[in-house]
């Protein structure tokens, strides 16, 4: 077996357990997050979860990349509490404000910098934005052959993947030759806990922080500027109904609900 | 880039095993009225092998093109070989708006196409429209469902939306109405097709697909735990219902996340009745309810979100009132 250069692309998100201290700001459409802890989103960790588990297997490096404010470091440290060999922050204002396509630009700036890469691992879909996007455009714009929504890996031969990729009630089985991208779903795998050497570990290991220049990046292609698209509106959602209040006693809640759902006609009787 | 030379509304119809899916032709309803409304064309484009005179019938729902591809290479989804093709027919026909129905494998081709041409896409989308200048507007809810953001793509073509299945409603077919077929000749390079797919697998569906149950039950997070889950799932017994699920409740492994999901990544219905319990009320979730003719939620908290979404907001403890409601319902069965 060859050992495999693994990238893992990590997004900081917001502690989902945090989500309703979440605002908006009305003038510039942005999230307020002020004192809402940021950790890997969690079909990340499954990610580097697989990644690890690959590296067990056929040995090899573990990096994770991520772009973010420079804060970003505290949540790649539990990456490598977690044991990854490396990581790498892109971290510049010129990254600011990107949607998916430019988000993908940005991480393939750095993934391109670290030099010869195996495999591309990352979540299926983020916890805040869930769309899923960024695999499959980071995938083409590396220029590689990519599978998302994955729940099982194996290996063929050295250079080849067979990969499970789930489709509405079924799934199919994919292979593709290395270098591939890989995006993973929650059933792929049971993220370890955070080994008791590893918070020890990631005191031990500091991440390197690149800027767009850096990553030779056209400044075009990234953060708010490469974005195609943008949010001109956001509106609170208005989905209100009568809301007739019933309440009491359960067996006359009872009764009284179904004379009205009797007389709606939704229910025979 | 010249925007002006982009035109006309594209909805890409997916094929599984030969046969077109519903999505595809809901989308093409949506469409029709995105096409009116910008006195442009709306085509259909379809990728398989086999599939023309199925494609033919596009024209019936509102399709005025109907783009066909066929190629042994289509006949199974491949990511390369329908992200190239697609791509190509973009930068030849130059459509002004791209809809693609938000299945795995539609979720997986679109941000494909959108890097290849180098353009915009919103995902999960819950709604189209066109604003003055002619604009795609995509309305995604964002910030854990607490807001709805319009997505709009004002300097690149084709505006990219992808739009699950079940949002918008399956237009009538109209007999008679012909579309003109366009046959695509597939000059695509094997070579460049570099992944194989060596097994497909399909389950049975083994039971009726929630979104044609007549009544829906529903359960959350808070119905707390498997024990617990089978009061919902006897309550919709009792009235002959479809059990559906938020998705933390099939994150806990207490309903299928494939077939019982209910909200913007899971399933749309739109039964005569749906009653939910244990659900705090994400605006994820309600957006898949929001046209039921009747909404019922039981929840402790009468603040609750979903408590001011429902027709009848139940304050109580639902394994309470739940064993009341059915003790009556068997009873008026008698």
């Amino acid at each position: 077996m060859r050992e495999l250069n693994i990238v893992v692309c990590i997004k900081p998100v917001p502690d989902s357990r945090y989500w309703d201290r979440l605002s908006l700001d009305p003038r510039t459409k942005t999230l307020r997050r002020e004192g809402i802890p940021t950790v890997i989103s969690p079909l990340d960790k499954n990610a580097i979860e697989e990644a690890l588990r690959i590296r067990e297997a056929h040995g090899g490096k573990v990096t994770v990349i991520s772009m973010g404010p420079p804060n970003t470091t505290e949540v790649l440290a539990m990456a490598y509490a977690l044991g990854v060999d490396d990581s790498v922050l892109l971290t510049d204002r010129a990254f600011a404000g990107a949607d998916t396509l430019a988000t993908a630009c940005g991480l393939v700036s750095g993934i391109r910098k670290l030099g010869k890469v195996d495999l591309v691992l990352l979540g299926d879909q983020s916890l805040d934005g869930s769309t899923g996007q960024v695999g499959p455009q980071v995938a083409e714009l590396l220029d590689i052959p990519s599978i998302t929504h994955v729940d099982k890996i194996d290996f063929v031969d050295d250079d080849t993947i067979r990969a499970r990729s789930r489709i509405e009630l079924g799934y199919m089985v994919i292979e593709a030759r290395l270098p591939c991208a890989l995006a993973v779903v929650k059933e792929i795998n049971q993220v370890r806990l955070t080994p008791v050497d590893g918070a020890l570990w990631a005191t031990e290991k500091t991440t390197k922080q690149w800027t767009a220049t850096e990553c030779a990046v056209d400044a075009n292609t990234i953060g708010s500027k490469g974005s195609p698209t943008y949010v001109p509106e956001v509106a609170n959602i208005q989905m209100q109904r009568k809301a007739e209040v019933l309440k009491g006693d359960p067996a006359t809640i009872a009764r009284q609900l179904i004379e009205k759902l009797k007389s709606a006609g939704v229910i025979e009787g | 880039m010249e925007i002006k030379d982009y035109k006309g509304v594209w909805v890409f119809v997916e094929q599984r095993d030969g046969k077109l899916l519903d999505v595809g032709i809901e989308l093409l309803g949506a469409g029709r009225t995105l096409a009116d409304k910008l006195g442009q064309e709306l085509s259909a484009v379809v990728l398989g092998q086999g599939i023309a005179a199925q494609a033919k019938t596009l024209g019936g729902y509102g399709a005025d093109v109907v783009y066909v591809a066929e190629s042994p290479l289509f006949k199974v989804y491949n990511a390369d070989a329908y992200s190239i093709q697609l791509a190509d027919l973009v930068r030849q026909h130059k459509p002004a708006i791209l809809l693609v129905g938000g299945t795995a494998i539609g979720m997986d081709l679109a941000p494909r196409v959108a890097a290849k041409v180098n353009t915009g896409l919103s995902a999960h989308s819950v709604g189209v429209d066109v604003d003055k200048d002619g604009c795609l507007l995509a309305k995604v809810p964002a910030f854990g469902g607490a807001v709805m953001a319009s997505i709009a793509c004002p300097r690149h073509r084709p505006q990219m939306a992808t739009i699950p299945a079940g949002i918008f409603q399956r237009p009538a077919a109209k007999a008679g109405k012909q579309a003109r077929v366009e046959t695509v000749k597939v000059e695509l390079d094997p070579k460049k097709v570099r992944t194989k797919t060596v097994e497909v697998f399909r389950e049975e569906l083994k039971s009726r697909p929630i979104e044609q149950s007549d009544i829906i039950v529903a359960g959350g997070y808070g119905v707390g735990g498997k024990e617990n889950w089978k009061i919902v799932e006897e309550l919709a017994a009792v009235l002959g219902a479809g059990v559906g699920a938020t998705r933390p409740a099939c994150d806990e492994g207490w309903a299928k996340l494939d077939e019982q999901m209910i909200g913007q990544s899971g399933k749309t219905v739109r039964p005569k009745l749906y009653i939910g319990m244990g659900i705090s009320g994400m605006v994820h979730h309600l957006i898949g309810i929001k046209d039921s003719k009747v909404i019922v939620a039981i929840n402790r908290d009468e603040k609750a979100p979903i408590m001011s979404s429902a027709d009848y907001a139940i304050v109580g403890d639902f394994k309470e009132v739940v064993p009341a409601l059915i003790a009556e319902l068997k009873k008026g069965k008698k």
